[in-house]
């Protein structure tokens, strides 16, 4: 993903910083790589490079952990963050169809950001109210019984669809 | 420091030095042990084909054979009903991901997986465990060779002889469980990489994952 404008110092920055409060060693990649999560909302691939030559290790190295854990993302998070869940009660409602019609709208797959970075999409297992299956998460709002139409119905509440961005969804 | 000392394997008594591993020591000797990860120079083995494995007396459970050290008086089977099984099922799950189509692939004849079925009358395709198909892009971007994660049996080899020998820190293992790959940083094109298009990896590799253009 673009970095944004001014994004590049403020990673380096932040980073920086980051890395003067840990010993360049190899068993404090993990809780660097948390740390740069924790402040910057994901892993920026500058900042993986960052860390690989303070630690001295190949950039790959450090690759291999971040998308080893599942805790870790590599693409900044949306404005608006869609969770789909895909508990077993919201999986057999249909959390796929959901997942399936907002991949569509937005033009992005689960896990991604879409590139003005307004909207980002991911799936969770289960948020703890199945009775409303299949259940959407927009940030802390919780949304129940989504079905296509109402997934339009949340897209159109966010400004997500645009008739632009609707034609390129029908090309 | 080392000391001759005998060892049996497979009935035939064979005398070695201590500190070598016992894989290196059958294969020195024409005893054929299944094997796709093990690099003898390495002091700590991957272990990660699970294909080595053997039964020494005194010892409960088979070992694989390129962690265990060899001692004076050790008897070896290489063969037995628990080995073969645990080879087989290693061997399978190995394949249950592979993609075959050996007749189009660059190693065929030459390919270690074909090698191990032959020498332990196994089969190339299981009926036990369901074969997973799974596209990957093909990296074609060096001159001479490229790298088709589809055919990769994540023996580590490449990474290993790209780190020891070439000191590139190009490849590595990205991804987690089923969809563990081998990966440049970023997952960019391996020309885009900090790859210096040595081949040694390609020499490296035991299946065809990376292999030469023709």
């Amino acid at each position: 993903m673009e970095l944004l404008e001014g994004e590049k110092e403020v990673i380096v920055n932040y980073v920086e910083g980051i890395l003067e409060e840990f010993d360049p060693v190899q068993e404090n990649l993990v809780p660097i790589l948390q740390e740069v999560q924790e402040r910057l909302g994901y892993i920026p691939a500058l900042a993986m490079e960052m860390i690989a030559t303070a630690l001295d290790l190949p950039p790959v190295d450090v690759y291999g952990p971040a998308t080893f854990y599942n805790q870790f993302r590599l693409v900044p998070p949306g404005k608006y963050q869609f969770k789909v869940c895909m508990g077993t009660a919201c999986y057999m409602a249909g959390g796929q169809i959901a997942l399936d019609s907002f991949e569509r709208r937005l033009n992005i797959k689960e896990g991604e950001t879409t590139p003005d970075r307004e909207f980002g999409l991911e799936h969770v297992t289960c948020v703890g109210c199945c009775t409303l299956a299949p259940v959407v998460m927009v940030g802390d709002q919780v949304e129940g019984h989504v079905t296509p139409t109402r997934v339009d119905g949340i897209l159109l509440a966010y400004d997500a669809i645009t008739d632009e961005k609707e034609n390129e969804g029908d090309k | 420091m080392s000391e001759k000392i005998t060892i049996t394997i497979d009935g035939k008594e064979i005398t070695t030095d201590t500190e070598k591993k016992l894989l290196w020591v059958a294969l020195d000797n024409d005893i054929y042990i299944p094997n796709l990860c093990a690099i003898r120079e390495e002091e700590r083995p991957y272990a990660g084909c699970r294909l080595c494995f053997v039964e020494i007396e005194g010892l409960e459970e088979p070992v694989t054979s390129c962690t265990q050290p060899v001692t004076e008086g050790m008897v070896v089977k290489t063969r037995t009903p628990q080995v073969d099984r645990l080879v087989k099922t290693s061997f399978e799950l190995l394949l249950s991901d592979h993609r075959l189509q050996c007749n189009k692939c660059p190693k065929n004849k030459a390919c270690e997986l074909q090698k191990i079925a032959r020498e332990r009358k196994l089969k190339l395709k299981s009926k036990r465990i369901k074969h997973l198909e799974r596209t990957f892009q093909i990296d074609d971007s060096p001159e001479s060779f490229a790298l088709d994660p589809s055919r990769c049996v994540l023996c580590n080899r490449c990474v290993w002889v790209d780190r020891n020998v070439a000191k590139a820190g190009c490849l590595g293992f990205s991804y987690r469980g089923i969809n563990r790959i081998i990966t440049t940083f970023n997952n960019v094109e391996l020309t885009k990489s900090a790859c210096t298009q040595c081949t040694l990896c390609v020499e490296a590799c035991p299946v065809g994952a990376l292999y030469f253009k023709e």
